[in-house]
């Protein structure tokens, strides 16, 4: 093994570990906000990916349907609740989200003719995906959001079984690969850089410092990071818990999507890939800790930089390393740390 | 109280329904149509929706269960159709570990069981288990004769790290050294890895003349794109799994002049008019892709469809020495499965012996070459 060879299974390994980071990210700010382990995280990315390859294709993604179906139950939800003599404030601006923007998408879809442009594209797969961030929060958490730590955890492995088996439906059982944003080649000494690997690396850091601001400098930010802290302290300062768990959710999906929009165009995404890329952006949320965003960033990378050493030196046991990584991080986060007891 | 009725009523009714049943031939399926099998899976359900449901003059039922890719769940449905539903034949599964859980149950049972998939199970349990798909090492024969034909002196070797790619090594591996080529890396990934960078690194490093990879569908476009980045000049030769449209598409340009063994029904068009699988691959394609759209045909499909013209041809030499549903005549059917003599299907010619029981021969294997984007015969 040369220098060479070094630097260019570093540069998959960061390439990599970008998107790793970003699940990292997602799933620490999930579980600080609403205290749920977010294991559907990496479906986004696999719904991304695929749905971008279906526009690509010109065809209308199953996904949308989805869409239209949670919006609809939903709506029913909320009409349920009216029935019953809840209050009607909101209910109007509720019902735009629900039932009014999905069909209104299906709408745009149907009618506009098939284009060719990667921006119109991206655009159109995030405006399907990420309102169902929200939408899951609406139907499968916020009904046990007061509900212990595993009791969450339980319905997050039946979401992902259930997403799993609906991208089976939409997507088939193939791979799609998407073009890339840009055909540029860079060339360092031994290193051929992708334009593409570029735009990940570049979205990643961008999307990492928007969020820093977003939780810094923003009132929404700061609300979220102080329910982060205090769930009760932030309801008596007048911030919702519901809205922070959405707002949450809308920043997840978001970050799951664009992860899938992106990486699209590197590798091949089967309907079923997701698991594996949140499972391994979990590794290094674990290594944060689940509470701390900058170590979960560097955990990340270490991960796919390990990721790309081992599938180098033994690619039989590539996974096992990732994963083996857990055990010595865990005894060191245990024996730094003192516990704190959840209060129920 | 009423769970008791309930009980009683619902055993009076399967008691009922299992003696209905018991006239026709029942032919219990367990394919992986959903979890990571499900490329190969989903084709050869397919297959049991357009299958004639008479053979000799006999109702034949189907009761085709999943067992998303997961041989205890294989071993479940299999333990489920032959204890519940009495089958006569299990046919299945699409992947090989899932194979190798249901052939346990029909060797329990004395079962005769099709298996969709080149698996490999112990000599003493081997009785009761005939596959359809092209044992590895006949492929792997085609392809290393094309090797030493054109002068590949050393061969790198990617594979799943899973049976198939496992299977493929150990076919692949005393063919190369009789032939004379050195086997150099040997690299493993998985079907939903992101990345093979080191693995082509790897491979591309040892400058062997030619390279292997052994994976299924889209999944084996990721180390033929990745090696064709890296700037890999040498030939690459792909397996029989690899062989269908997703490949194609995800590989797009990397996939030019890849070299594959593959069952003559996925090139019906092209091969000799004399080669007998011509008429009858043609007549299943066209049915198919009539059913299921232009371009669905894939070689899992033709598995499927054999196991059927397997089965066809064994049932009226069972019938006449036992009725269906019977323990004798699912070991009449075992028998004359092992006898099958010259059935022309898609992949080739079966001709079944109490050693053989993958039963093709050289017919059943032809080599192409992606051109264009698409698979053109390559002339002996």
């Amino acid at each position: 093994m040369d220098l060479d060879i070094a630097l260019i299974l570093t540069q998959d390994g960061i390439t990599t570990g970008a998107v790793y980071a970003l699940l990292a990210i997602a799933l620490v700010l999930v579980f600080a906000v609403t205290r749920v382990i977010f294991i559907p995280q990496g479906e986004y990315v696999a719904y991304g990916a695929l749905t971008m390859a279906m526009l690509q294709q010109g065809k209308v993604p199953g996904t949308l349907w989805l869409l239209v179906a949670m919006g609809a139950f939903a709506a029913l939800l909320d009409g349920i609740r009216v029935m019953r003599g809840g209050a009607r404030s909101g209910l109007a601006a509720s019902l735009g989200w629900t039932v009014a923007y999905p069909l209104a998408l299906a709408a745009l879809l149907y009618a506009m003719p098939a284009t060719q442009s990667i921006i119109v594209q991206a655009a159109l797969t995030l405006a399907i995906l990420v309102p169902l961030g929200p939408l899951m929060y609406r139907l499968a958490y916020q009904p046990v959001a007061e509900g212990s730590v595993l009791v969450l955890l339980i319905v997050s492995v039946a979401i992902h079984v259930s997403m799993v088996g609906l991208g089976l439906l939409f997507f088939g059982a193939e791979g799609s690969r998407t073009p890339a944003f840009s055909d540029a080649q860079f060339s360092v000494g031994a290193l051929a850089i992708s334009g593409q690997q570029v735009w990940v690396v570049v979205a990643s850091a961008a999307l990492i410092v928007g969020l820093w601001l977003f939780f810094d400098r923003s009132l929404y930010g700061k609300a979220l990071r102080a329910t982060a802290i205090n769930r009760n302290g932030a309801r008596l300062m007048g911030f919702s818990p519901v809205f922070a768990g959405k707002l949450t959710f809308v920043l997840a999906a978001f970050i799951g999507v664009l992860s899938g929009i992106l990486i699209a165009p590197l590798t091949t995404i089967y309907y079923d890939t997701g698991f594996l890329i949140g499972l391994k952006g979990f590794v290094a949320a674990i290594i944060g800790g689940l509470a701390s965003y900058p170590i979960a960033a560097a955990g990340a990378l270490l991960v796919g930089v390990l990721e790309s050493f081992s599938s180098f030196w033994a690619s039989a046991y590539k996974e096992v390393f990732v994963f083996t990584l857990i055990i010595p991080v865990l005894v060191w986060r245990s024996l730094t740390s003192h516990h704190i007891e959840e209060d129920e | 109280m009423r769970m008791t009725k309930l009980a009683a009523v619902l055993s009076t009714l399967a008691l009922f329904s299992s003696q209905t049943a018991l006239a026709d031939i029942t032919v219990g399926v367990s394919l992986s149509s959903t979890g990571p099998g499900a490329s190969l899976g989903i084709p050869e359900k397919n297959v049991f929706a357009m299958l004639p449901t008479k053979i000799a003059g006999e109702n034949v039922k189907y009761i085709v269960l999943d067992d998303a890719t997961d041989p205890s769940a294989a071993s479940k449905n299999a333990r489920k159709l032959v204890s519940e539903d009495k089958v006569d034949v299990l046919v299945g599964s699409a992947t090989t570990p899932a194979s190798v859980a249901i052939a346990e149950v029909a060797f329990e049972s004395k079962t005769p069981q099709v298996a969709i998939s080149p698996v490999n199970v112990a000599p003493e349990k081997s009785a009761w288990v005939f596959r359809t798909p092209q044992n590895n090492t006949l492929m792997a024969g085609a392809l290393v004769e094309h090797m030493k034909a054109s002068g590949v002196k050393s061969l790198g070797f990617i594979g799943f790290s899973d049976v198939y790619g496992e299977d493929w090594l150990n076919a692949i591996t005393p063919l190369l050294a009789s032939a004379g080529i050195k086997l150099g890396a040997v690299e493993r990934y998985a079907r939903n890895d992101t990345s093979v960078s080191g693995q082509v690194l790897k491979l591309v490093s040892s400058r062997p003349d030619a390279i292997l990879v052994v994976g299924s569908g889209s999944p084996a476009a990721l180390p033929q794109t990745g090696l064709v980045e890296r700037g890999f000049k040498g030939q690459i030769y792909q397996t029989h799994a690899a062989v269908n449209q997703a490949f194609l598409s995800v590989a797009g340009k990397a996939a030019e002049g890849v070299i594959m063994p593959v069952g003559p029904v996925v090139v019906a068009k092209q091969i000799a008019d004399s080669h007998p699988s011509k008429k009858l691959g043609i007549d299943f394609v066209h049915k198919y892709e009539e059913k299921y759209g232009a371009g669905s045909f894939v070689s899992f499909a033709g598995h499927a469809y054999d196991a059927y013209l397997l089965i066809e041809a064994a049932v009226p030499v069972a019938l006449k020495k036992a009725k269906a549903g019977t323990p004798e005549f699912r070991k009449a059917l075992r028998d004359a499965l092992e006898s099958n003599k010259e059935v022309v299907a898609t992949h080739g010619v079966y001709n079944m012996t109490p050693t053989d029981h993958f039963g093709l021969d050289q017919r059943g294997r032809v080599l192409i070459r992606v051109e264009g984007g698409a698979y053109k015969l390559l002339a002996k």
